[in-house]
């Protein structure tokens, strides 16, 4: 779920495509070449704990779960290490029989990994780097049940 | 001695991802961490969550030798 290797979509798209599912929902979060600071960005770099940011996964899909209970698969890959551009650090495929519950699960499982996977992102230009202004408190993945 | 772990931006300001840093409480080891990396780690810190082992934790706990500490500043995946 969280590793260096490049993330298959195309992979985890089939895999989540089973015969009671009329949906699937397939997100790729890209590495693009713009953000908050004025450099033109050419490549990322994130850091985290594997452990810890696989546990958190893990709690994002059991909420998820709780919350659409007939979804079929559920798959969160995030990349760690060097993403060039273009490349997707995150991958999240969600099936579900109907398309409605793909969707709002989908949405939901990215905007908690954001809120509540221990994961930082480093800018990469010509010349520098930084780490992204773009940071968040870390949430629990219990705050984010209680909707906070 | 208790083992820190320093991600994302409490590894740059720290220069290092793993140490080992005295101290009988959550409070004592980040206060040998900061005397150790300087004021810009001691910045990352205040805005930092700090987990003992896999769960957050408050600074007044104690912490032995197979303990690990991770400073955990806000995040930024995805």
């Amino acid at each position: 779920m969280v590793g260096d290797s490049p993330l298959e979509p195309e992979a985890l798209t089939r895999w989540a495509t089973r015969p009671e599912c009329g949906a699937v929902v397939t997100f790729c979060g890209t590495a693009r070449n713009s953000s908050t600071s004025e450099h033109e960005i050419q490549a990322l770099e994130y850091d985290t704990s594997v452990e810890l940011a696989e546990d958190r996964v893990r709690q994002v899909i059991s909420l998820a779960r709780s919350r659409w209970p007939m979804l079929g698969a559920i798959a969160v890959h995030h990349r760690v290490g060097l993403v060039r551009l273009r490349e997707p650090a995150v991958v999240i495929v969600v099936s579900s029989p109907h398309r409605a519950a793909a969707y709002e699960a989908s949405q939901f499982c990215i905007d908690t990994v954001k809120r509540c996977v221990p994961m930082w992102k480093r800018e990469i230009w010509e010349g520098g780097s930084a780490w992204s202004e773009e940071a968040q408190d870390l949430l629990s993945v219990d705050d984010v049940g209680a909707g906070k | 001695m208790t083992r820190l772990l320093l991600l994302g931006p409490a590894r740059t300001a720290a220069g290092v991802r793993h140490d080992e840093m005295p101290g009988g409480t959550v409070a004592e080891v980040l206060a040998a961490a900061v005397a150790r990396y300087g004021a810009p780690f001691e910045e990352v810190l205040s805005v930092s969550q700090v987990w003992l082992n896999r769960e957050p934790v408050e600074r007044g706990v104690e912490v032995g030798p197979h303990d690990e500490l991770v400073v955990l500043p806000p995040v930024s995946g995805g």
